[in-house]
């Protein structure tokens, strides 16, 4: 039995005016970590609404652990934890008064599944007296994490637990999931950050309410149908530019310190050829060399691809 | 460059004992695009309303445009423009009604806001959207759109703090084009992220820890200096060992 199941569903807001998921269909298996990956407004929050039983679809059907979530929301409702992408604990609670209130809401108590969440609860219980209002957005991100998980779910389901958190706590946080998957707990979690995708299992890259491919991110980036050149120069915005009346370049896009290219037909020379261009445009410290392309970049051509 | 347009001094906010901004001291060019970084908690936000005019430092000196920190505050919000992710434009207000909004608070003339309203709209490609409520509008839109409002009343700085959070890869894209130019133009541009890709496209990045600045410099001196391969392990490196963390 999968995890969790969306057949066909379709969402949309005021009156049928707003698509917001368009007939999306997935799978996640049993202790799979499964990641929604896409930005702002490309349904993942629907999508999470939809599973959790908080809203309903306009069509098409959806389990998690062979549960319908029409019908059998009450006990769906029992074996999930979610963490909304919105802070939505108590802020005049504290640390532990939330826990607690979460622990009774589902009929248990602290001790019993303390286990769980000792690794990220011992890292709070310095301000387990102070209110969650007054914890910082990493901390706030740790408690609710331990809400999710304190009446011991079988699904997780946590949506962009990670946005508009720094580096270090991300890679954190991302340790935490890994840990929390080794206990056997199925996770399906959203971000709009592509660098994340390879840490999960299976992603599925969603945009603008469609999914536009599954797979295991690995597979995803080897699908990538064309070569992909990195080109970098002194005046790097300069390059850009100019890289992009070059007729023999098919897209250009910044990555970093470098551009990443592809060419509208393979040739064998295109270094060579990039290179002599930019040399044309006066341009200085060329470089200009062959690689992997990565989720982002997969991202970009399958969204060009659906806009064209 | 060379001219400088923001200077601090040894720049410090204390609330109660605790050291939000810690005696840092750097300074910003004419048309330079200055990436402001650092972990959660590190001190950004606070030292960011210190040079917008919004808060006093509890000591130190630092002039922005020109004008004191401590005594021209007016002066510096009239020579500056600010953009956030989380707010920037009236949902409830047209695309037009917005424009006319933010022009006429910095006091450009109507004839002034008609002209340059005119332009920007026909930049953005937004003539169809005009009477749209900005609600309506798609994320990447509005986030152009409060760009351009932002550097509306042509200021010298731009402050824009985290101003792609949660925009789809070719958005974010063309959001940095449009900071280039700007900074073409010579307006200069201050700016904060999380995406450490975007850390590059800086001239100079500053990386805070703990209320202090811990690296100033180009991204590549900072990958050479700490043996990094990218922004992000430098970034990692040095804020692995900070011992605060809020917002």
């Amino acid at each position: 039995m999968e995890a969790v199941v969306l057949d066909g569903i379709t969402k949309t807001y005021a009156g049928g005016k707003v698509l917001a998921v368009d007939n999306v269909s997935l799978t996640v298996k049993p202790g799979e970590l499964f990641g929604l990956i896409g930005p702002d407004g490309a349904g993942k929050t629907s999508i999470f609404r939809v599973l959790t039983t908080l809203l309903q679809a306009d069509k098409g059907s959806a389990t998690v652990q062979g549960l319908d979530v029409v019908k059998d929301y009450q006990r769906i409702r029992q074996i999930l934890g979610y963490m909304p992408g919105k802070f939505s604990l108590y802020q005049d609670l504290t640390v532990e008064e939330n826990l607690h209130f979460f622990a009774t809401l589902f009929g248990t108590t602290i001790e019993a599944n303390y286990g769980i969440i000792r690794e990220i609860y011992e890292q709070l219980k310095p301000f387990k007296d102070r209110r969650a209002g007054k914890l910082s957005g990493g901390m706030k991100q740790k408690l609710a994490l331990c809400c999710a998980l304190i009446h011991k779910p079988e699904v997780l389901f946590l949506d962009e637990p990670t946005t508009g958190v720094d580096v270090v706590s991300r890679r954190e946080f991302w340790d935490m999931l890994a840990r929390l998957k080794s206990m056997g707990i199925t996770i399906l979690v959203s971000t709009p950050y592509m660098d994340e995708a390879s840490l999960c299992e299976r992603i599925a890259l969603i945009q603008a309410g469609r999914i536009m491919q599954i797979d295991a991110p690995e597979q995803i980036v080897r699908s990538y149908p064309v070569r992909l050149y990195a080109a970098k120069a002194d005046d790097i915005y300069g390059l850009l530019k100019d890289m992009r009346e070059n007729p023999a370049v098919e897209s250009c896009y910044a990555f970093g310190e470098y551009l990443h290219l592809t060419m509208k037909s393979e040739t064998a020379d295109a270094i060579m050829a990039l290179e002599g261009f930019a040399r044309e445009r006066g341009h200085t410290g060329i470089t200009v060399k062959e690689i992997a392309p990565g989720i982002e970049d997969t991202f970009i051509r399958l969204m060009n691809q659906k806009t064209q | 460059m060379g001219e400088q347009v923001i200077v601090c001094k040894e720049l410090t906010k204390r609330f109660g004992d605790f050291y939000a901004v810690n005696n840092i001291s750097f300074e910003v060019n004419r048309g330079e695009i200055f990436g402001f970084l650092g972990a959660n908690g590190a001190g950004k936000t606070t030292a960011m309303r210190i040079l917008c005019g919004l808060s006093y430092p509890s000591s130190g000196s630092a002039t922005v445009a020109g004008f004191d920190v401590y005594r021209q505050q007016d002066e510096i919000k009239k020579n500056i423009g600010y953009m956030s992710q989380k707010f920037s434009l009236y949902e409830n207000l047209t695309v037009s009604e917005n424009i006319e909004f933010y022009g006429g608070v910095y006091g450009l003339s109507r004839a002034v806001i008609r002209e340059r309203s005119a332009a920007l709209i026909q930049t953005l490609g937004l003539e169809k959207e005009t009477k749209k409520l900005v609600g309506e509008l798609p994320l990447g839109w509005k986030q152009k759109l409060a760009f351009s409002v932002a550097i509306f009343h042509r200021p010298q700085i731009v402050f824009l703090d985290e101003p792609t959070g949660g925009v789809d890869p070719v958005t974010r894209r063309q959001f940095w084009d449009m900071i280039y130019e700007a900074a073409a133009g010579g307006i200069t541009v201050f700016v904060t992220t999380h995406y450490m890709d975007e850390a590059e496209y800086c001239n100079r990045v500053t990386i805070m820890v703990d209320g202090k600045i811990e690296a100033l410099d180009a991204p590549q001196a900072l990958k050479q200096r700490f043996g990094a391969g990218n922004m992000e392990e430098v970034f990692y490196q040095l804020a692995r060992s900070a011992k605060r963390s809020s917002d």
